[in-house]
């Protein structure tokens, strides 16, 4: 058998117009014994914060980071450019360790 | 069956496992049955015969049990635990106790149907050991022909099924100078992890020591070229590193403290704190055709034997290390210096730190013996011979 297909696998960077998901095999959940939101991804188990979890509830595949960063400054009533800013190393650095998928980029 | 890296606090932030007293995972060794005979395997060297074997019925009580407890991750290992023949009905018990799920595999018993089926019942993670990826070599080492090939086809079913993938490369003296082609190997499977898993001398490794220890010289080798594949791959795949702990300074927090995070359970339905703990001869283990699972957990003698710090010992009571490493390996400091409340020699601390660690300097020196290979009885044969 060839594995020609993931020989040029790339680092993706993530930018506003990604429109990340989480993985089938990454999950999240509420640990109600531990009273916190869980991450569970291959050996290893990540503990979100409350920004982090709100992030990533809104993962679905369909809105842009951008459009997560706009809904999230409206709540937070904080500036768009920080929040866009904090999401996109957040969510560079969970990619980074192969628990997101970055998502196809955004058309617009 | 390999290591298995505890659970760690690597990432975003782990769980802080002081508020949590149930475990975080949870080790099932289905079976000691493997078509493979790898010299380093961390089965114990007297394995457990099929007969012993829990039930399914049996396996499955111990995953409702475990996702009552609030364990969060369960890896069903073996020996090979596709084995099984009711492996799907155990994996789906345990999908339904909500336990997040990792098959340990050689992968070479699986074909793609099965694959399939494993993932629509709700497989999470598939962790695939090599031998070597030059393909003599590893057959060589796990004396079965042909592995390799059948593991890049596992590989590729389990990327189809959309299930994570990890390659678990164990490394020693017969492969280590292969290091950076597995890493390469890896991201060619398309793996989101490969775990450079040094042997850990125990069971069979500790028999094999002197045909595996690899020298210090070619280890530092190895350590720097996992640095630089970890920046020339950043974001294209982790790189796990299990250190060999005769080159280390200080001991690896052996399971993440004993009893504070794991938990084995033999193919016989014996609970233990890590898998190596029976070579502590004087610990008694609960079953689990006895006693709840939490019971054991939180009350059961072997765990709470070398639980937290109370029990340890000088250098270790008054270091500032112990709760970061919890004095190394309980396993080792028995076996090594006939107490188990020892400070594990592998510390630089302990008086017996030099002369152990030129054990290593002078078998991996030396001519390596002929491999004992990991089957019934073999050991036996072996041990008291060298
Ligand atoms: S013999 Fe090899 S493949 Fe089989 S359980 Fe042991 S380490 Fe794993
Ligand atoms: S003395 Fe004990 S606690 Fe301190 S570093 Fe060594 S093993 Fe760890």
């Amino acid at each position: 058998m060839s594995l020609g297909q993931y020989a040029k696998r790339e680092r993706t960077l993530i930018t506003g117009a990604c429109r990340p998901s989480l993985p089938r095999f990454v999950k999240m959940r509420h640990d109600a014994g531990r009273g916190r939101w869980i991450l569970l991804a291959p050996e290893r188990v990540f503990n979100p914060d409350d920004i982090a979890v709100a992030v990533l509830q809104k993962c679905d595949g369909e809105r842009s980071v951008a459009d997560i960063a706009g809904i999230l400054a409206d709540e937070y009533k904080a500036p768009l450019d920080l929040i866009l800013n904090d999401i996109i190393d957040m969510l560079q650095d969970l990619a980074d360790k192969g628990v997101l998928n970055a998502g196809e980029l955004s058309q617009q | 069956m390999n290591e298995v890296t505890p659970v760690e606090a690597t990432a975003v932030s782990a769980v802080d496992p002081s508020c949590a007293r149930a475990p975080v995972g949870m080790l099932c060794e289905l079976t000691h049955r493997c078509p493979l005979q790898c010299p380093y395997c961390s089965n114990p060297t007297d394995l457990e015969r099929v007969a012993t074997e829990l039930t399914t019925a049996e396996w499955q009580d111990v995953m409702r049990q475990a996702g009552e407890l609030g364990i969060l991750q369960v890896h069903l290992s073996g020996g090979e635990p596709t084995v099984r023949k009711d492996l799907e009905d155990i994996l789906d018990a345990a999908v339904k106790a909500g336990l997040y799920t990792n098959l340990i595999t050689a992968g070479v018993t699986l074909g793609r149907e099965r694959m399939m089926k494993l993932a629509e019942i709700g497989l999470d993670h598939v962790q695939l050991s090599i031998q070597d990826v030059d393909s003599d070599n590893a057959d060589r080492i796990s004396a079965y022909k042909g592995g390799l090939a059948k593991k890049i086809e596992v590989s590729q079913w389990a990327k189809e099924a959309g299930m994570a993938l990890t390659i678990n490369a164990p490394i020693h003296r017969q492969n280590i100078l292969n290091v950076p082609r597995m890493i390469e190997f890896a991201i060619e499977c398309g793996a989101g992890r490969i775990e450079i898993a040094h042997v850990q001398y125990y069971a069979w490794a500790l028999l094999n020591r002197s045909t595996l220890m690899p020298t210090r010289e070619s280890f530092m080798t190895a350590a720097k070229q996992v640095e630089q594949a970890r920046e020339k791959y950043k974001g294209i795949i982790v790189i796990d590193m299990v250190v060999p702990d005769y080159y280390a300074k200080f001991p690896k927090p052996c399971m993440g403290g004993w009893a504070k995070q794991i938990l084995n359970v033999t193919p016989s339905g014996r609970v233990l704190p890590c898998h190596a703990a029976e070579s502590i001869t004087h610990l008694q283990f609960d079953n689990v055709k006895d006693r709840r699972l939490a019971d054991i957990w939180l009350n059961g003698d072997a765990f709470n034997k070398y639980r937290g710090t109370e029990w340890m010992q000088e250098p270790c009571r008054s270091c500032p290390r112990k709760e970061v490493d919890f004095g190394g390996c309980r396993c080792q400091a028995f076996a090594l210096t006939g107490n188990a409340t020892n400070t594990d020699p592998a510390c630089s601390l302990s008086p017996l730190h030099e002369e152990w660690a030129k054990v290593a300097e002078v078998e991996s020196h030396s001519t390596p013996p002929e491999f004992v290979y990991r089957r019934v009885g073999a050991a036996k044969v072996t041990v008291g011979g060298t």
